[in-house]
């Protein structure tokens, strides 16, 4: 058939290991070769279990967007030229499941952005990880929300205390600006053998190592740089 | 609303869950012959009568309820090995056996819509049940005996049962970790705990850092 253009293959050999005992889902060593929606999901699964908003996968978005308008032309022909609607109906079905995944993974961004708006607008590393549209949501969102408190309540208190940001003028920090919790506890599983600090700076320098396929609760902080390097998954 | 589950409950829905474990590859032996299919999500096929061939679970399960196809069920769910992974479990208090990570989505479908195709199919579903019990008892009894770490190893724990429990460790975790820290900030100055303070503006919790 040929009328699909599929990025990456080797697709089976990746999947075949999945349904053995105790496997992982993809071999990472040939992350190369996995196919979009497996990127996909694993961005919405990630996207899911974080407490902060992750880095916007904008070229995976693009390319998973572009496929599905190709399946939903090709859906529409066969439909016109009368194609067994066993197969069509297949075809349905996978269109609508990588849909799902997408939508699902913009709308999780969306929820957490409306959540910590003005912390994301406030710091840049958060707002490098937010595409352009997000970005607009997000300040024109800020703005009407900044305008609303100040007309029904903010205006109306003692000056020192108008601040949409900060609670009084004696605040020295913006601690009406909510932030993820980053000390939260995910469950996660790593793809290589990975060995990780498990206290900050300057305090007693534990480490706990990771096995390839180990699952793990632990504290969010501890793996965020792992999972930004695709090392370690969330479940 | 594509997939927004109220995160204080779990954070997948049982249906989400069940979603991520319909892209595992299980084997299935087509009746009937169809082109290859070029999904989004990979190619598969061709599809020759009795020619066993792997696809997704969702796929089979779709071909399954069309009358297209027979399921080979997956070599962990004979009776054998499963009354061997039962026995394991009661043995072991404290660690887990084994199993594909989404066997509860798997066995579940599979009992839905292909008990004909699996062997001794009323013995095989309540083996699976009664390890499903007896895992499920372990990570609950196992529960108690956490201490305040930062990180805790779970081996060989599936999908479905890492989700069910995963709000009540969370906030387990959570309250040893905040009770552990303070000592390590005595150092700090007020500042920084002052921000810690006003930064927890999510799910309200019992207890409040001083």
């Amino acid at each position: 058939m040929g009328i699909f253009k599929q990025r990456e293959r080797e697709i089976f050999d990746l999947m075949a290991s999945s349904s053995e005992v105790g496997g992982s889902s993809a071999d990472y060593e040939t992350m190369m070769s996995t196919s979009d929606v497996e990127l996909l999901k694993r961005a919405w699964r990630n996207e899911k279990a974080a407490p902060e908003i992750l880095q916007y996968e904008g070229a995976l978005v693009e390319r998973a967007k572009e496929q599905i308008e190709l399946v939903e032309e090709t859906i529409e022909d066969y439909v016109e030229n009368g194609k067994d609607p066993l197969l069509v109906s297949l075809y349905q079905m996978d269109l609508d499941r990588t849909q799902f995944l997408l939508r699902s993974y913009l709308r999780v961004r969306l929820v957490k952005i409306e959540k910590f708006m003005f912390h994301n607008l406030k710091s840049e590393e958060a707002e490098r990880r937010l595409s352009e549209q997000e970005r607009v949501f997000a300040t024109k969102c800020a703005d009407d929300l900044v305008k609303h408190f100040e007309e029904t309540v903010l205006l109306k208190l003692p000056e020192n205390y108008q601040s949409v940001l900060k609670q009084s003028q004696i605040s020295e920090v913006d601690d009406m600006v909510p932030q993820p919790h980053l000390d939260t506890f995910v469950v996660c599983r790593s793809n290589n053998f990975v060995s990780l600090n498990l206290y900050e700076e300057g305090e007693s320098p534990e480490t706990v190592e990771m096995e390839r396929g180990d699952l793990y609760f632990i504290r969010y902080k501890i793996v965020k740089g792992a999972i930004e390097s695709g090392q370690i998954d969330l479940i | 609303m594509a997939g927004q589950t109220d995160p204080h409950i779990s954070l997948f829905s049982p249906q989400e869950v069940e979603f991520m474990a319909e892209d595992e590859l299980v084997e299935i032996v087509p009746n009937m012959n169809m082109e290859q299919l070029n999904f989004i999500s990979g190619d598969f096929g061709l599809f020759i009568p009795q020619i066993p061939t792997k696809v997704p679970l969702w796929l089979a399960v779709a071909l399954k309820r069309r009358g297209k196809c027979s399921f080979r069920p997956p070599g962990w769910m004979s009776v054998d090995n499963l009354t061997q992974i039962l026995e394991a479990e009661r043995e072991s208090q404290s660690t887990f056996q084994a199993l594909p990570f989404s066997y509860v989505e798997i066995a579940r479908l599979l009992f839905d819509h292909a008990h004909d195709d699996i062997p001794d199919k009323y013995m095989v579903r309540s083996l699976v049940e009664d390890i499903r019990d007896v895992r499920l008892h372990k990570l609950e009894t196992n529960l108690g005996s956490f201490q305040g770490t930062s990180a805790v190893k779970i081996s060989n724990v599936s999908a479905m049962e890492v989700n069910i429990v995963r709000p009540f460790v969370r906030r387990a975790l959570e309250a040893f970790y905040k009770h552990d820290k303070p000592e390590a900030d005595v150092g700090r100055d007020t500042r920084s705990s002052r921000q810690q303070r006003e930064a927890n503006n999510e799910p309200r919790r019992p207890l409040r850092q001083r």
